[in-house]
């Protein structure tokens, strides 16, 4: 096949795969048509959609990047010291980390949630920052462990115990060299963890039994339950939810490539 | 404490946090799961602080639910029908995207997209082109005569599994896409030039080195995919919520209906147990093929 074919098909191919979420954004584009009355192309595009959005949903947005930053700040404190120790160090016992991590990624959510709504029930951690968190930073800590490592482990050990020699402790060492030799895997592990808890549905729903704490995902998600005639509304919310990740493929597209195939083929 | 000693506690400190984090949030649902199963853990539990211990009941229970034996079926049939397809395309994709022409690295870049965006917004949109009445994949089908009356995709129970794996295919293309073309990769080029030199034809080339060559990835691929998808909640909640008439209740969706709906915690738990007891069996599997990355 000529180079010319080849690249049409493939633009083909990716605009049908594609299509779902180009009509997401031209049902955005389209306030006020009933779903039988949108036309293929927003020739006539408004951002009424978007402004209902930004207007019920902002408040939601807003948690949503509190609760996603949170969560990946607390995965990357939890996982980095534990990838630095699985790679580097040697200790009898350290496998059954490694291990759990690994099972750990295969425990379905839903399980988690049944066990952990009726210990934050008892805790007091139901409708909370201070609960939803932790449990969206859950769902990164095994995986980013897991990614980290294999990037730990290849650290140049001179330079590890060059600074050791030098007297710094364990922890000056991690903090002042290991930390930023490693950038590269941080931003990739947080990353993941981010778009983990940004993306998350199940934890939001199942651990909130208020408002108070709503991120974006269970803002769109309460449409369902009402009788909407507004799409474009729910659309824009939908696209609004969906920029994150398109921004990051943008801007981390190599990071997040790396991190498929690190945390899972190894 | 002796020097050793010290530095050996020095170290299990970096492990610490990552310890009680995986025992609290993974460690403790696995076994309480096991522990709530044979209770009676209802909404009355949270004001009594009583779950009397019931034996087998709430097994019993769960079992003699048709309901659950749905599920049970229904999550063996969108596993594999997921598997099946987003392995296939993927495969498919993998293998166009290799051979290098303009913008390849961009469209296989784009292709990632669907996988990143939220499950609840993607599902959202595909409710919007799946509607019976209006959704733009009826009027397509109809404007090009392939249909003549509208189908209806998610209301009638006989094709409403068929929608929600078709979308969880979509969502899961992108990830088989990017490993096996990883996969591919690895392959040794001088591989394909043997095979060239002894004149072997298109198919051939594929049976003889790149399916051999790609196996151990295959393998991951594919156990991967099985874990990811026989939990998945998300998609079937937004897209049926378990509907019409039960054909689209999974094992998980039962977990999340017994348990956060009919607040009956116990009977939740014996299917969680069941779903977990499935991810187990392909767990062992999947550490056996990483055997290296344990030892």
């Amino acid at each position: 096949m000529r180079s010319a074919t080849s690249t049409a098909v493939g633009l083909g191919i990716v605009a049908v795969l594609l299509f779902p979420l180009y009509w997401m954004l031209n049902i955005a584009l389209q306030p006020g048509s009933g779903l039988a009355a949108l036309s293929a192309v927003p020739t006539d595009a408004g951002f009424g959609g978007f402004v209902a959005a930004l207007r019920d949903q902002g408040g939601a947005m807003l948690t949503s990047l509190v609760v996603a930053f949170g969560a990946a700040a607390l995965c990357l404190a939890i996982s980095a010291p534990a990838a630095y120790a699985l790679g580097r160090f040697r200790l009898p016992g350290m496998h059954l980390v490694l291990f759990g991590a690994l099972v750990a990624q295969m425990v379905p959510d839903i399980v988690v949630a049944n066990a952990v709504y009726n210990a934050y029930v008892d805790l007091h951690l139901v409708n909370s920052y201070l609960g939803l968190i932790p449990a969206d930073a859950a769902l990164g800590v095994p995986f980013v462990t897991v990614l980290m490592r294999a990037f730990m482990a290849g650290l140049p050990g001179e330079v590890l115990e060059a600074a050791m020699v030098d007297g710094a402790n364990r922890f000056r060492t991690f903090i002042s060299v290991v930390l930023p030799m490693c950038r590269n895997a941080l931003i990739t592990g947080g990353v993941f963890a981010f778009l983990f808890a940004w993306s998350d549905f199940l934890f939001a729903l199942t651990l909130n039994t208020t408002d108070d704490v709503k991120p974006v995902t269970l803002g769109i998600y309460d449409y369902l339950g009402v009788d909407t005639t507004d799409w474009s509304a729910v659309m824009a919310t939908a696209v609004l939810a969906s920029l994150p990740a398109a921004v990051l493929l943008v801007f981390a597209q190599r990071h997040i490539v790396s991190g498929i195939s690190g945390g899972s083929v190894k | 404490m002796t020097v050793r000693a010290r530095s050996r506690l020095a170290k299990w400190a970096f492990l610490l946090p990552a310890i009680v984090y995986l025992a609290a949030f993974f460690g403790y649902p696995l076994i309480n799961n096991v522990v709530m199963s044979f209770q009676h853990y209802t909404a009355a539990t949270f004001f009594t602080g009583e779950a009397p211990f019931v034996g087998w009941a709430n097994w019993r229970a769960v079992f003699a639910d048709p309901v659950f034996g749905r599920a049970a079926v229904n999550t063996v049939l969108f596993t594999v029908g997921s598997l099946v397809g987003q392995f296939g395309i993927g495969l498919l994709l993998a293998l166009y995207f290799r051979r290098n022409f303009p913008l390849s690295r961009l469209l296989r870049s784009l292709l990632l997209l669907p996988w990143l965006v939220p499950l609840v917004a993607a599902g959202m949109v595909w409710r919007q082109i799946l509607d019976q009445e209006g959704g733009v994949l009826n009027e397509f089908l109809h404007a090009t005569g392939l249909i003549s009356q509208n189908i209806p995709w998610l209301s009638s129970p006989q094709v409403a599994l068929l929608s929600v794996v078709l979308v969880n295919i979509w969502i899961g293309i992108p990830f088989n896409m990017v490993i096996l073309y990883g996969g591919l990769q690895e392959i040794p080029s001088d591989l394909y030039e043997a095979g060239a030199i002894d004149g072997a034809g298109r198919w051939r080339t594929f049976r003889s080195i790149t399916w051999p060559m790609l196996r151990p990835v295959v393998a991951v691929v594919l156990l991967l995919g099985f874990i990811a998808t026989v939990k998945v909640l998300d998609i079937i909640l937004v897209l049926t919520g378990g509907g019409p008439a039960n054909s689209t209740e999974s094992l998980s969706t039962q977990v999340f209906q017994n348990s956060f709906m009919n607040l009956d915690f116990g009977r939740g738990a014996v299917v969680g147990n069941v779903l977990m007891g499935a991810c187990l069996v392909f767990a062992v599997i999947y550490l056996r093929t990483n055997r290296k990355e344990v030892s």
